[in-house]
């Protein structure tokens, strides 16, 4: 089901037999065998990916340590908050309707800053990915850090490649007993911590978890462990490349973004073709550098062939990268026989030409003007946009005016005042519009109006406007309310019109 | 269509599935086995589904599954708790007085809340969703009253009605002075202008003349000498701008000739004494507080 690349047909021979070159893709039974008898469905073959050492797989662990820590650390930072508002520094809070992040706090009305920085996200993976490939598939995505740890832990237990292999096809023993129930167990560790740091991002962490080793925890929290602990044991114990291969959308999403000047994790036939096995000492003309050990191939988590070329199932994980220079290192050959290039560039020295980079193009331009468009407006919302008070004018619709027994005209308006300050404040409420206007709040005596608002709190106040009819000549004369804070100057202003009968109904 | 050499890809070793378009050939590899296995396991977790839940119709019945699962029952007892829950807050409104609900803000803005739930499901069909009312319903936004417009005096009206049959209603009667044949219709004519005038519109000024002592014996009574009304009484004032069944001067002459009475309910028995606190807080607060 794979889509064939043009850019395959081009190679030379030796890497198109079929399945000489890919004993351990999953996806290729039944090659070149048609007619009745070809099997539906294919059972998974499991893939046993070989230890490989080097500066990728160094800095992947890195990465990985970083964003496993940050994951499991985050809960439990705490950050002052005035008032009986929660002092954990991340948390999404369902009960208030608000999301806190150290010094940054969104009300569930202000649900579009998301909205505006998963936008962001998406276009800087976008751009990233056009830039220099598939990144986050291979170093940062949760299902790849999360199986990558797995299969760490595997190893632990049952050894590299080759014993794992053996272990596996060997009869039941207490030896693999013990190894695979001790890695299960672990797995189901690492998952109960998963899916309790999730949930650690809902609640106060200190108090969730001591709720949750003594049964006291909302029933929610402990269904919500319950499934991510189960997901994330399942996903990236047992699926692992299954999800990519076939569950994922991003690596379909992934090709779109993805053209020949794109940085990847490249096979250089240029460079390795014609492939071939190499004794010692015999010379390195005539041929290419590929020696046809498919260390790569055993090193893949993916069970592919990157010598086949850019593939949906090849998630940039640069494991083979380093498998191919440790070999080439030990014959004597350059680095970099696999290594992050771009098609064209190959191409082009496949061909003679000199290869050249583009990395500022259409599709990269693009990105970059949509990322520096959608950062800088969220950033200004987010920084300078939000105010610390904020007035929301609601004017009364049935009935729209109320004439009164001396002929004034009323309209009623409801306001709602928040303070989005750290302290208590009381704000005035004052209106601006026709001539003689008189504010009357219902339950405050008449005169200007003030209100004493509790931090990060609304409240609402019902407010009439009484105008002498003299003073209104049209159906709708336009209005507005501002409201003060005097201590602070904070202010917010907010149009609206008054109504009343207008002359043709005089 | 089965040309096998046209079926098989080189380059990866596997037959397309033989089709074409425009020259784009999908691989014809085989489905991963577990996905066998998931359609599988959601076929048992139907089966599951059908004994616990309602799940099979008949021709009179269905299958109710051995949870005994109802929406209905479920929402039965979801309104049954809010009463209880609503009962627990309305008691909050027993104890104190109307004008003390109006003072304590936590205690009016609950009252609001309630009195306006209750506005629309009682008094809306009559009185407007917005209680501007309509032809023959009043006004209950505006600073004018039949019956008076403070607190008790809302709440003793939505207790007892209007002309509702409760022993203590409010009850006043115009009598139909035009059908009944108690006047005649010139002289109702006269009277139209002289209602008219009194409110300061354009009047035939002869007509007001000759209807001067027509109004004194027969109207004055009840709306007052000036023509101010009385709420005892609830006769309404002709001097102002409300005017209940029209403000047309063929309006006008249709209430003298039929001597129209709208009759209100007394929600004494429909609802309880909370209720009825919060919906005179509700109504006199939209009417301007005052």
């Amino acid at each position: 089901m794979t889509v064939v690349i043009d850019t395959l047909s081009r190679r030379t021979t030796g890497s198109s037999a079929p399945g000489a070159a890919r004993p351990a893709r999953p996806s290729a039974a039944g090659a070149g065998d048609p007619g009745p008898g070809k099997p539906l469905y294919k059972k998974r073959e499991p893939i046993y990916p070989k230890l490989v050492h080097g500066p990728w797989r160094t800095l992947k662990w890195a990465v990985l340590g970083l964003l496993l820590g940050v994951y499991y650390v985050m809960p439990w930072i705490r950050w002052e908050r005035p008032g009986d508002l929660p002092d954990q520094a991340a948390l999404v809070d369902f009960t208030t309707g608000r999301f806190y992040f150290f010094g940054l706090q969104l009300w569930a009305q202000e649900v579009y800053f998301i909205t505006g920085a998963m936008i962001a996200a998406a276009l800087v993976l976008y751009l990233v990915t056009a830039l220099f490939g598939r990144l986050w598939c291979g170093y940062a995505c949760p299902q790849t850090v999360w199986t990558d740890l797995y299969i760490a832990v595997e190893r632990l237990f049952e050894g590299d490649r080759n014993a794992r292999m053996r272990l596996d096809r060997a009869p039941l023993s207490f030896n693999k007993v013990w190894r695979k129930g001790g890695k299960h167990l672990v797995w189901i560790l690492i998952a109960l911590g998963t899916g309790g740091a999730w949930a650690l991002y809902f609640h106060d962490a200190p108090t969730l978890w001591g709720q949750f080793w003594t049964g006291e925890a909302e029933a929610t929290a402990y269904l919500s462990v319950g499934v991510l602990t189960g997901t994330t044991y399942w996903l990236a114990g047992h699926m692992r490349e299954q999800v990519c291969t076939y569950m994922c959308p991003w690596p379909r999403i992934q090709g779109a973004m993805l053209d020949q000047d794109s940085l990847q994790v490249t096979y250089r036939y240029d460079r390795g073709e014609p492939r071939g096995p190499h004794k010692k000492g015999q010379p390195w003309e005539g041929r290419g550098d590929c020696i046809d050990c498919k260390a790569c191939v055993v090193a893949c988590p993916m069970g592919i062939d990157i010598r086949n070329g850019p593939q949906l199932e090849c998630i940039n994980c640069t494991l083979c990268m380093d498998a191919c220079d440790d070999i080439m290192a030990r014959v004597g050959r350059p680095r970099g026989l696999i290594g992050f290039d771009t098609d064209a560039a190959v191409l082009a020295r496949s061909q003679g030409q000199k290869a050249v980079y583009r990395f500022v193009r259409g599709r990269t331009i693009y990105y970059a003007v949509a990322l520096t468009a959608v950062a800088g407006i969220m950033g200004w919302g987010l920084f300078f946009g939000r105010a610390a008070l904020d007035l929301s004018v609601m004017r009364d619709r049935n009935p729209t005016y109320v004439q009164l027994k001396d002929g004034s005209i009323r309209n009623g308006y409801t306001l709602r005042l928040s303070n989005k300050m750290q302290q208590a404040r009381d704000l005035v409420v004052a209106f601006e519009g026709p001539a003689g206007a008189r504010l009357q709040a219902v339950g405050m005596p008449d005169g200007p109006i003030t209100a004493t608002v509790e931090s990060a709190k609304v409240r609402t106040v019902r407010v009439f406007v009484i105008v002498p009819a003299a003073a209104l000549s049209d159906h709708s004369t336009p209005a507005a309310f501002v409201l003060k804070d005097a201590e602070s100057g904070a202010a917010d202003r907010v149009k609206t019109v008054f109504l009343s009968p207008g002359e043709s109904a005089r | 269509m089965s040309d096998k050499e046209s079926k098989h890809d080189a380059v990866s070793g596997v037959d397309t599935t033989g089709h074409e378009w425009d020259g784009i050939k999908e691989l014809d590899n085989p489905l991963p086995r577990w996905w066998l296995w998931v359609w599988y396991v959601s076929i048992a977790a139907s089966v599951v589904y059908w004994v616990l839940m309602p799940a099979w119709p008949g021709i009179t019945g269905y299958t109710a599954g051995l949870r005994n699962h109802s929406d209905r029952t479920n929402v039965a007892a979801e309104l049954k708790s809010l009463a209880a829950q609503r009962g627990a807050q309305g008691a909050k409104l027993t104890n104190a007085s109307l004008q003390e609900i109006e003072q304590d803000p936590a205690l009016q803005a609950y009252a609001l809340a309630a009195g306006a739930s209750a506005f629309g499901d009682n008094c809306a069909t009559c009185h407007g969703t917005g209680g501007a009312g309509a032809k023959g319903y009043p006004n209950l936004r505006d600073d004018v009253w039949i019956w008076g417009g403070s607190l008790d005096e809302i709440a003793h009206t939505i207790r007892v009605g209007v002309r509702s049959g409760h022993g203590e209603a409010r009850m006043s009667m115009m009598p139909a002075f035009g059908r009944e044949g108690m006047l005649q219709p010139a002289q109702i004519n006269d009277l139209t202008q002289y209602v008219m005038n009194l409110s300061g519109r354009e009047a035939d000024q002869a007509a007001v003349g000759r209807a001067t002592q027509l109004y004194a014996d027969n109207c004055a009574a009840c709306h007052g000498a000036a023509g101010k009304g009385d709420i005892a009484q609830g006769a309404p004032d002709l001097t102002d701008g409300e005017w209940l069944y029209g403000s047309k001067v063929e309006d006008i002459h249709g209430q003298i000739w039929n001597g129209r009475g709208g009759v209100m309910p007394a929600w004494e028995t429909r609802m309880n004494d909370e209720t009825r606190k919060a919906l005179a807080i509700y109504i006199h607060a939209n009417a301007g507080g005052r």
